[in-house]
């Protein structure tokens, strides 16, 4: 796997020729990769590929082998993904509808995996064992579809918005979209954000937190977009209410076919899956804080209020959702031409490995809280702290003393 | 009325037509809208940072 893009330095940068940016000569080195983000809905099949030539039940369980070792292990191997396009081909690699067609195609591999997954449970070939680690494996599927569909939701072409309900229709996430976009985004790095996780939160904290805070906050949002239109929040009209739809008519419908004995494993697979999406909400912006203006708002989200992370690998198979500053910065960007910043607050791994650390938390916090103190220049105030925790990493790291500076803004 | 756009995303907001998504009858001026309103395509800017889209004031 090529780990850089070659470019061939343009000499005249031409940024305001116009929408009908020329086709460069510059190639995108990770190009014909991003297909390799279509093996993720095929988890399931390859496990039974696995599993039928080896004779090795075991084998049912490759999702999280996939993600907790093969991910990882391909992050040390591909190396780092620090190249950027030139701003002069961004309006071009931006209307490639090539890189569009690698996330549709995502989903309908997807709903295959779901039914074969859904028979397979429904043979009574496989042992319970076996049929969890298939359930399992599906929720990893059925979790990075949940990236998936953040690409797609964040786009204004309704189709594409629809297709990302699709894909959360399996996690039951489908309230995910509202949250995300307009409740996340608007409040991401502060105290108000469920989905910002603070200094000294561990996983286990932060889960419970994010799952119900997003959830209320989604509705609340729903509820006061159709109000204003003098509309009751209980229609179909309801973006999270059409998007609950889907997933009852696509889990009702696996359950009338394949048998109500399927429905413990559709349970695990629906909550592995949006437990895996939390688990990256979590890493995603630990500890960072917005300060506040003296108008009383928050600055704007900027590069320094997300962690990144420049494995090729993972960068793949995550649609460069580890670009997070620049996707926070300019949400409606596409994937393809999302930026890596040297400066921007980096993770010591790719977000797979980060996963594996977060389930660990005496280890995530030892390995985070001092890069959270050093990007606020040893001033702990700064961040976005457990209030539990406060008063103790206030003694541990105190407040950054007379001398120390804040890093300039990144 | 005028029409004003997101300085982060460019979607526009036309006072003379509303949003009827957002729930904004025709005739809204950006300055009634709630606080907490935020432009839902990108959720960086709130309606204070639209800017007035020059020359398009009418009626």
């Amino acid at each position: 796997m090529s780990a850089s893009t070659e470019h061939h330095h343009h000499h005249h940068h031409h940024e305001d020729d116009g929408i009908e940016a020329v086709a460069p000569d510059w190639k995108d080195g990770k190009r014909y990769a991003w297909l390799l983000g279509l093996v993720v809905p095929m988890i399931p099949f390859i496990a039974y590929g696995f599993a039928e030539a080896s004779g090795l039940g075991v084998f049912w369980w490759f999702g999280p082998a996939f993600i907790f070792a093969v991910m990882p292990l391909l992050d040390q191997l591909g190396g780092n993904d620090t190249s950027n396009p030139p701003e002069a081909v961004i309006k071009w690699l931006e209307a490639d509808r090539y890189y569009r067609w690698c996330t549709y195609l995502f989903i309908p591999i997807q709903y295959a995996a779901i039914v074969f997954s859904a028979w397979m449970w429904s043979r009574g070939t496989l042992s319970t064992v076996e049929s969890i680690g298939l359930a399992v494996s599906l929720g990893c599927t059925n979790g990075i579809a949940i990236a998936n569909a953040h690409e797609l939701g964040h786009k204004r072409e309704a189709a594409e918005k629809w297709l990302a309900r699709i894909a959360l229709a399996p996690s039951l996430y489908g309230h995910f979209m509202i949250e995300h976009n307009r409740g996340h985004h608007v409040r991401v790095s502060t105290p108000e954000d469920p989905a910002s996780s603070r200094m000294g939160e561990s996983f286990y904290r932060f889960l419970p937190r994010t799952v119900s805070g997003s959830l209320k906050s989604a509705w609340h949002l729903e509820a006061s977009r159709l109000r204003r239109a003098g509309n009751s929040p209980y229609t179909l009209k309801n973006d999270i209410l059409n998007a609950w739809a889907m997933s009852v008519v696509l889990w009702g419908a696996l359950l009338v076919v394949f048998g109500i004995g399927i429905l413990p494993y559709l349970l695990i697979q629906g909550v592995l899956a949006f437990s895996l999406l939390e688990v990256v909400n979590y890493i995603e912006h630990y500890g960072l804080l917005r300060q506040k203006m003296d108008d009383g708002r928050y600055v704007r989200c900027a590069p320094e209020h997300s962690w990144n992370a420049n494995l090729v690998a993972s960068n793949v198979f995550l649609y460069h959702l580890q670009r997070h500053s620049d996707h926070h910065a300019h949400p409606l960007r596409r994937y393809q031409v999302l930026r890596h910043f040297d400066d921007a607050p980096n993770l010591p791994t790719g977000y797979a490995g980060m996963i594996v650390l977060a389930v660990v938390p005496p280890l995530y916090f030892a390995l985070m809280n001092k890069r959270v103190v050093a990007h606020y220049g040893g001033d702990v105030t700064k961040a976005n702290l457990q209030p539990s925790a406060r008063d103790r990493y206030i003694r541990r790291y105190g407040n950054g003393g007379p001398s120390s500076t804040l890093p300039t803004a990144a | 009325m005028a029409k004003y756009e997101c300085p982060e995303c460019g979607r526009i907001y036309d006072e003379a037509e509303g949003d009827a998504r957002e729930g904004f009858a025709p005739g809204t001026p950006i300055a009634d809208f709630p606080a907490d309103w935020t432009c839902p395509d990108c959720g960086v800017r709130d309606a204070v940072d639209y800017v007035k889209v020059e020359g398009s004031e009418a009626g």
